[in-house]
Formats: C-alpha cells, sequence, structure tokens
C-alpha cells in the first residue's frame, strides 16, 4: 500500500505526513532531552557542593565538536539545497561530508570519554558526571542514529532519485530536520555541561 | 515549503552566513567563559547566547521561517509544556535558586562543617 502524502502535501495540514510526523517526534525529543535538563538543574541546585566542571571536562574538544556538528549542519542544508537544484553529484559529495563530520564528531566523543575513563571518572563518581555520561551519551545516540539514516541515504536510499527523484528530495529533507535537531541540543548542551 | 532552483541559489548564501554566524558565537561563548563572571551574569549570557544559535539553526536549517502554521502551533505548545516542565520543579526547589543561598551554582565551593552539614555518623 502506497501511503498517501509523501510528495503532495495534505490539504488541511498543508505539510507532507513524512514532515509533520518529524516534527511531532522533534516535539517529543525536545520534551526528552527537557526532562533531562531540567534533571540537572534540579540536581545543582538542590547539591550542596558542585565540582568545577571546566576542570573535569575538556573544552577545547568540546568546541572542536561544536565546530563539526554546525559544519555538519551545514553540509546537510546543502546536500538537500543541491537536490533541489538537480545535482545528485553534489548531493553524494556534500551528504558524504555530513556522515564523516558524524563519525568525527564520535571519535572527538570517544577520545573525551577516554579521558575520564583514564582518570577514573565514571557515572557513579559524582552527580555531574553522572549526568555528563547520560546527557553527552544520549546526544551520542542521536548522532548515530542519524549517521544510520544519513548513510542510508547516501548510499543504498540513493537509488530512489533515479525513480522518485521528488520523494527522495522529501526524504532528506526530513532526515535533516532531524540532524539540525541533534545540532540544535547539542548547542544547549556545549555551554551548561562545559562551560557553566 | 516549496522551493524553486532559483529560490534554493539564493539561500545558499543565507546558510553560509548562518554558518559563520554560528561558528562566531560558538567562540564568544567560549570566550566569555574564560572571563570568570559571577554565576548569574554567566548563566544568562550563556543561554542567551546558545538561545540565538540554536533559533538560526531552528530558523534557517530547518526552514522554520516560512513553515506551516500547524508546524509553529505544535511547536509553540511544546514550548509551553517546556518552560512548564522547568517552572514547576524551580517552584519546589524556590528556596535554592542562584543567589538565595550559597549553593552548588558558585561551582567548585564547599559548604563549611556546620553540624547540620556534618555527614551523619557511621553506624
Amino acid at each position: 500500500m502506497e501511503i498517501p502524502y509523501t510528495i503532495e502535501t495534505r490539504p488541511d495540514t498543508g505539510l507532507t505526513s513524512p514532515k509533520l510526523g518529524v516534527w511531532l517526534f522533534l516535539a517529543s525529543e525536545v520534551m526528552l532531552f527537557g526532562a533531562l535538563f531540567s534533571s540537572y538543574v534540579l540536581l545543582r541546585t538542590g547539591a550542596e557542593s558542585w565540582p568545577e566542571q571546566s576542570s573535569i571536562v575538556n573544552i577545547p574538544l568540546a568546541t572542536l565538536n561544536t565546530a563539526i556538528l554546525i559544519s555538519s549542519s551545514v553540509t546537510m542544508v546543502m546536500s538537500w539545497a543541491s537536490l533541489k537544484m538537480h545535482d545528485f553529484s553534489k548531493f553524494k559529495l556534500y551528504m558524504g561530508l555530513t556522515f564523516l563530520c558524524g563519525l568525527g564528531f564520535l571519535v572527538v566523543k570517544a577520545f573525551e570519554y577516554g579521558e575520564k575513563i583514564t582518570h577514573h571518572l565514571y557515572p557513579s563518581t559524582n552527580n555531574f558526571i553522572g549526568i555528563y555520561f547520560l546527557l553527552t551519551g544520549l546526544h551520542g545516540l542521536h548522532v548515530v542514529g542519524g549517521m544510520v539514516v544519513n548513510g542510508y541515504m547516501w548510499g543504498p536510499g540513493a537509488k530512489m532519485w533515479k525513480t522518485e527523484p521528488e520523494k527522495f528530495t522529501n526524504r532528506v529533507e526530513v532526515s535533516g530536520l532531524y540532524w539540525h535537531f541533534v545540532d540544535l541540543v547539542w548547542i544547549f548542551l556545549f555551554p551548561v555541561l562545559y562551560l557553566l | 515549503m516549496a522551493h524553486s532552483a532559483d529560490d534554493i541559489r539564493s539561500h545558499v548564501r543565507v546558510y553560509i552566513s548562518v554558518f559563520v554566524a554560528l561558528l562566531v558565537f560558538t567562540l564568544i561563548t567560549v570566550a566569555v567563559s574564560y572571563l570568570d563572571l559571577p554565576i548569574a551574569p554567566a548563566v544568562i549570557l550563556a543561554l542567551l547566547v546558545a538561545t540565538i544559535k540554536g533559533s538560526l539553526v531552528a530558523l534557517f536549517f530547518m526552514h522554520l521561517k516560512g513553515e506551516k502554521a500547524f508546524v509553529v502551533y505544535s511547536l509553540a505548545l511544546t514550548a509551553f509544556f517546556f518552560m512548564l516542565l522547568f517552572a514547576l520543579p524551580m517552584w519546589t526547589e524556590g528556596d535554592h535558586i542562584i543567589g538565595t543561598r550559597p549553593n552548588a551554582w558558585s561551582a567548585g565551593t564547599e559548604l563549611p562543617q556546620t553540624p547540620e552539614h556534618s555527614p551523619a555518623p557511621a553506624h
């Protein structure tokens, strides 16, 4: 059975079904991360003492990761723009770069985690380290999820461009919505966990 | 949101400008953190810059600027509940809010060991 409204928009919402679905999913994600941010605020305001965060985390590595994720957001939107301009080879280039940026982010994150483990800083060490691993770990899982989708769009999923280019372009657009959201979450995680 | 190829070409320059702005704001956030401001202005400034950066991503990369009303209303409802999620615990923990007692917002500080703060004796 063909899924309705994947190319044309629904008359009532003015949106395609995948786009509406992804926006509603992202709304639920806002509440998920919101609950964890709220927990962080409660833990910190309720604590009698709190470690100096900047002496535990690695600010240069996190700044590098911020630049990587911001760059990946640009390459993601450029991959969609390339499809809109009917330039499939540029799409492949930009989507490939987006995937590599995701990989780069995870590699930097792995170094960061390795540093913590080397210094015997585990989630059980204190509340800050606990919520640091929880928030960055959950965000990292979202990066992995986005990379799976982006990798599919770059590889096997790209065959659709030949048969249904408009539908494929819409798929890339909604994948981009998710990827930009992952970037957006990091934009708030970065100052909260690393700089304050 | 419908886009023609010509629209997209004009948008590409906007994407690049937003990218540069995001990098500049990132550097500002990091630079400000090295100023060792008191915690209240540091929190406000960091969250303000993060909100500006987040808005740029949502408005331009996610095309929220010019998106259909249905999406905007759904997100407005989400934003309301997001604020509520923060407001309820803050009300219940009102006496712990920044500046009302020497607490953990002054990071790296330990409270003096008065009897009420001393660890309970081991049994």
